[in-house]
């Protein structure tokens, strides 16, 4: 898994530099400098270093950011704060007290007052407590008050999917609940060079974003990240692998996944494109929709149960979008609709072979 | 800095010394160890109260009982630490929080009370299901994710329950299982069956929004629940002065009453919890605040002692243990000797080691048990496997 990462590492350096104008504003970033930059200082590094990394920049860049939740200040549990107190002291990254609620809440009050507030719920899993704050409060701040107010500072980093063993209140991936609330942004990186880079965006987008990091890679995810800050456009979906025959739909670390089934069924002739969509809400509906146009056939695959998922709405919107193109129809190769289970996690998960068997069948529909 | 201020205060607070319970003893030589003449002792350090008179330090125990809290607690500790190897060993997956340190509140909570009576926990369950009549068996196989286990070895570490024996578990998320205790206790009140609810939580979990949500709700409709705080004074690596502006627990129901007990003591928690239940019946809601402490780290991946001192571990281990407790006491009453008392751990080591054994014997769950419990039975929905086209099942 983590050779093919490293694949996709080298890809992606040279595809950021063709990368349009951010989309998301911030102040003081010259792409240009980055360019220039770009691959003089990479640094291999894994998803976790890569994270610190960026929030080292984002306080470093700004004197109003803030990072707090629960064990920050001591590195966190997955030791991705590591450093953050020692350099910018108690008062920019602090513990909270177990309080999920409170943490959100408090963080778009923060935010709300101009500052960036990077807040971490330690695992996806326990953003539950914080949902009502999230969809009530943050999602709807500037809508309800007429533009007056927003807290687009917010940024909510949670640790998100499957581990190997982690259980049913360590695994979740709650992703698709968030994609229901507009007002939010939904972002999850595949890699460490994404990581930083679409992380620094989310903290310096003027909306509320929920980032959500693959746990899994952590430490298993290993690339060549530059050294430098650099921000990845929001809403931008990118095709890491061009193919022929069939789209493959995902993100975070089921891309990794997905990289082996589509390897295998190059084996047998089916030549796989690759879609890694990077945000979910608002999502790229045109590189989706440009690649199924040319492909004819479009698989999803996620961790998150299928009923409901998020690969529901990308499959109802291009079969709205691309109904006469369709060979096949859509096909989802997710997590199976139960609590996520402990001890049967390997037959839960959309594995390679469940996606090389929904290719071949979607192929030869 | 601010750490060492900490370490150096929270010394003084941590390490209250066993106190001169011996001294009060008229020692004479009692051949069976298994005697249920009264014994009255005296708790290591007063109750302090909050809006409640507290009850009396002497606490009412036998020899038997006696015995039997070092028995029961000697064989958590020995729980805890295989469970700790089992784990180290890969044999335990998933997330595993060990209670060794604990033990007292999990066995002086049982001696004041019965089956019927209802217990709710978070995630560091072991020892409270033990303590509820569950067996070594059970709570290897679950650990392990057999069939033997208690949650038929679906539910893990976090997930152990005991229907029978009134004890509902084993929830992951911090804080969440409080206000069920409520509802618990409202269905007992309903019953007039004059039974409680002891709804345990951590004391990172009473920061949590939804206790204070309990709180206002059990005392507002009278309800028999006593919400235990486990103070063990870190929630997961931070120091409770760190994350409550007043890491006095027991008062923090404010217009609830409430008791800091000594939790490494187990005749103290015994009291407690009697005393609670009798207020509860006839009052509506109390806090206990137990204060306690756990040896090892939050959970596997910690290892405990980034946060904390080695010294201050050691100190609370020689201090304060509420095994070494309870062996100074039968051994100051003359109730067993110290051969006895190595003989029944040794005894319990042999125990722990053939339930392990037959726990790793037990087969896995079937497959198909991943699909059942998600609904009741026949409910007729749909599972959807890898592709809808090729598998689908209706839910058994």
């Amino acid at each position: 898994m983590a050779s093919c990462l490293r694949r996709y590492g080298r890809r992606l350096s040279v595809s950021i530099c063709e990368k349009r104008e951010l989309s998301t504003a911030c102040e003081g970033q010259i792409i240009l400098q980055q360019h220039q930059q770009l691959q003089q200082t990479a640094k291999s590094m894994n998803l976790c270093s890569a994270i610190n990394q960026a929030l080292h920049l984002a306080l470093e860049t700004d004197p109003r950011s803030y990072v707090f939740g629960e064990d920050v200040s001591f590195g966190g549990v997955f030791r991705c704060t590591t450093g953050l107190t020692e350099r910018f002291g108690k008062n920019r990254v602090f513990n909270t007290p177990l309080c999920e609620q409170g943490i959100v809440g408090f963080g778009i009050g923060l935010a709300a007052m101009g500052n960036r507030a990077i807040a971490e719920i330690q695992f996806a899993d326990y953003i539950y407590p914080a949902f009502d704050q999230i969809v009530n409060e943050a999602a709807k701040f500037r809508y309800r008050s007429g533009n007056q107010y927003d807290c687009g500072g917010l940024t909510i980093r949670a640790p998100y999917g499957a581990v190997g063993h982690g259980g049913h209140y360590h695994s979740q991936s709650p992703e698709a609940f968030f994609c229901h609330v507009p007002g939010i942004k939904v972002v999850i990186p595949r890699s460490p060079l994404q990581a930083k880079g679409l992380l620094l965006s989310c903290i310096r987008d003027p909306n509320p974003v929920v980032f959500f990091e693959p746990k899994w890679l952590y430490r298993l995810a290993v690339e060549e990240v530059p050294e430098h800050d650099y921000m990845l456009p929001l809403s931008e979906a990118e095709v890491i692998r061009e193919g022929s025959d069939i789209t493959l739909v995902g993100w975070g670390a089921q891309l990794s996944v997905m990289e082996q089934a589509c390897t295998d069924a190059e084996k047998d002739g089916i030549s796989c494109e690759l879609i890694d969509l990077k945000t979910l809400i608002p999502w790229d509906r045109e590189t989706v929709e440009a690649s199924v146009r040319k492909t004819g056939r479009l698989l999803i695959s996620h961790e998150a149960p299928v009923t409901g998922g998020f690969g529901a709405e990308i499959s109802a919107s291009i079969v709205e979008r691309c109904f006469l193109r369709l060979e096949a129809p859509i096909a989802r190769v997710c997590g199976l609709d139960t609590p996520f289970p402990l001890v049967f996690e390997p037959f839960y998960m959309p594995t390679k072979n469940k996606i090389l068997d929904a290719i071949k069948s979607t192929v030869n529909y | 800095m601010a750490l060492a201020k900490f370490t150096s205060s929270s010394r003084s607070n941590l390490l209250k010394p066993l106190t001169t319970v011996f001294s009060t003893s008229d020692s004479f030589r009692r051949p069976i160890s298994t005697s249920t003449d009264p014994l009255t002792i005296e708790t290591s350090v007063p109750f302090t109260s909050h809006k409640c008179e507290p009850p009396s330090r002497s606490v009412e125990t036998t020899p038997q009982e006696l015995i039997s809290f070092f028995k029961d607690m000697a064989m958590m500790r020995r729980m805890e630490i295989a469970a700790d190897s089992l784990y180290k060993a890969k044999l335990i997956r998933g997330f595993c929080h060990l209670y060794d340190g604990q033990e007292a509140v999990a066995v002086g909570m049982e001696a004041a009370i019965t089956k019927k009576d209802s217990i709710i926990t978070a995630y560091r369950d072991h020892c409270t299901f033990v303590g509820r009549g569950g067996t070594l068996l059970e709570v290897f196989a679950e650990l392990m994710g057999r069939q033997a286990g208690c949650s038929k070895g679906k539910g893990g570490s976090m997930h152990f329950y005991k229907k029978e024996a009134g004890f509902y578990g084993g929830h992951g998320i911090v804080g969440a299982q409080v206000p069920l205790g409520c509802g618990l206790a409202f269905a007992q009140k309903y019953s007039k069956d004059e039974t409680v609810t002891f709804a345990l939580y951590g004391d990172g979990a009473a920061n949590q929004g939804q206790l204070f949500e309990a709180l206002n709700i059990s005392a507002l409709w009278d309800l028999p629940v006593i919400l235990v705080c486990e103070n063990n004074h870190y929630g997961m690596g931070t120091a409770e002065w760190r994350a409550a502006k007043s890491p006095a627990y027991y008062k923090r129901g404010d217009y609830v009453p409430g008791l800091k007990v000594d939790g490494m003591d187990a005749l103290a928690v015994k009291q407690a919890c009697k005393f609670a239940k009798e207020h509860v019946l006839r009052n509506g809601p109390i806090i206990l605040e137990m204060d306690t402490y756990r040896y090892h780290g939050h959970s596997m991946s910690d290892p405990g002692s980034t946060y904390r001192t080695r010294d201050e571990i050691s100190g609370v281990r020689q201090e304060r243990d509420p095994i070494e407790r309870i062996r100074k006491v039968i051994l100051a009453y003359d109730l067993a000797t110290e051969k006895e008392l190595k003989d029944f751990e040794k005894e319990i080591r042999k125990e722990v080691d053939q339930a392990i054994a037959q726990a790793k014997e037990s087969p896995m769950p079937e497959p198909s048990e991943l699909f059942t419990n998600v609904y009741v039975k026949g409910l007729g929905t749909e599972a959807f496997g890898a592709d809808r086209k090729e598998v689908r099942a209706v839910l058994p």
